[in-house]
């Protein structure tokens, strides 16, 4: 695998529906009802029915391991849930996903790569910063 | 508010955690992975892994065990009801496998009051039979004051 500092990666989408966030709940354990009850997000203040952050977090690495093959080189991986991604009961959200090489470490064999997540235009994600073995 | 006194705090291990096969397929799918090392045993074992392996955020599963003592650790006064997460590290040793029996031990490492807010950090860091360090999740929670 021969990265380059400034190399972006292909640009990944992941479509997010209320089928999606149940999906995650089971299987990651998380039932918080704010991922699937619009009338409990809107009790607490929500606009509406958000995903899960670590859904969001779970997604946007996947563009990086696609590029790299095996999920088994992402080393250290690192976001900061700046927005909420509201998920519309009918149409959804749209996640995008961008991602570039900013370092190469040749003497650690580590590259760390930096993702831009975004849903209409709004960056969901900060910081979210991917360390990958480059052996 | 939550407690500022349980900053520094270590709370006790966890009971161990079988990581199965399948729960790694259904987290797989369930972040749209389409990694073959965690959805297929042969491409895994071409990788040169002994079972399958788990998708970067699936420590999220075993942190949360940790977690879950402290918001039934009444000495915290961590309301679960109006926390948001802030943000997320998980920094591996090695990846999780199919077949691992994982334990946990949460550290509060720090509580900040900010703007009527709570900020908690954890960090968590996760062990093999072997006491071998697999991973250290750090999380922090955002708990939101009484308006």
């Amino acid at each position: 695998m021969s990265l380059t500092v400034g190399q972006e990666l292909p640009v990944r989408e992941f479509h997010f529906t209320r089928d999606s966030l149940v999906r995650y709940a089971g299987a990651s354990g998380d039932f918080n009802a704010i991922h699937y009850r619009d009338d409990v997000a809107q009790a607490v203040g929500l606009p509406g029915v958000l995903a899960h952050g670590m859904l969001t977090m779970g997604a946007a690495v996947q563009s990086v391991v696609d590029f790299l093959g095996d999920s088994g080189k992402v080393l250290d991986y690192q976001v900061r849930f700046t927005k909420p991604v509201l998920v519309d009961a009918a149409k959804g959200a749209t996640l995008v996903v961008n991602a570039s090489v900013v370092e190469i470490d040749e003497a650690a064999k580590v590259a760390r790569i930096d993702l831009s997540a975004s849903c209409d235009g709004v960056v969901v994600l900060g910081k979210a910063q991917v360390r990958v073995s480059i052996q | 508010m939550v407690n500022p006194a349980i900053e520094g705090k270590i709370y006790p291990r966890t009971s161990s955690y079988l990581v199965g096969r399948e729960k790694i397929r259904e987290f797989a799918k369930a972040v749209f992975s389409k990694d073959p090392a965690n959805l297929d045993l042969e491409a895994a074992k071409s990788l040169g892994y002994k079972d399958l392996i788990a998708p970067p955020t699936f420590a999220v599963v075993i942190q949360e065990r940790s977690l879950t003592q402290v918001i039934s650790d009444k000495e915290a006064a961590l309301d679960f009801s109006r926390v948001v997460h802030g943000d997320q590290r998980f920094i591996h040793v090695r990846p999780i496998v199919a077949g691992d029996e994982l334990t946990s031990e949460l550290k509060v490492a720090s509580v900040k009051q900010l703007a009527g807010n709570s900020m908690v950090s954890f960090e968590t860091q996760i062990f093999d039979t072997n006491q071998d360090l697999v991973c250290t999740a750090i999380s922090t929670l955002v708990v939101r004051g009484e308006a």
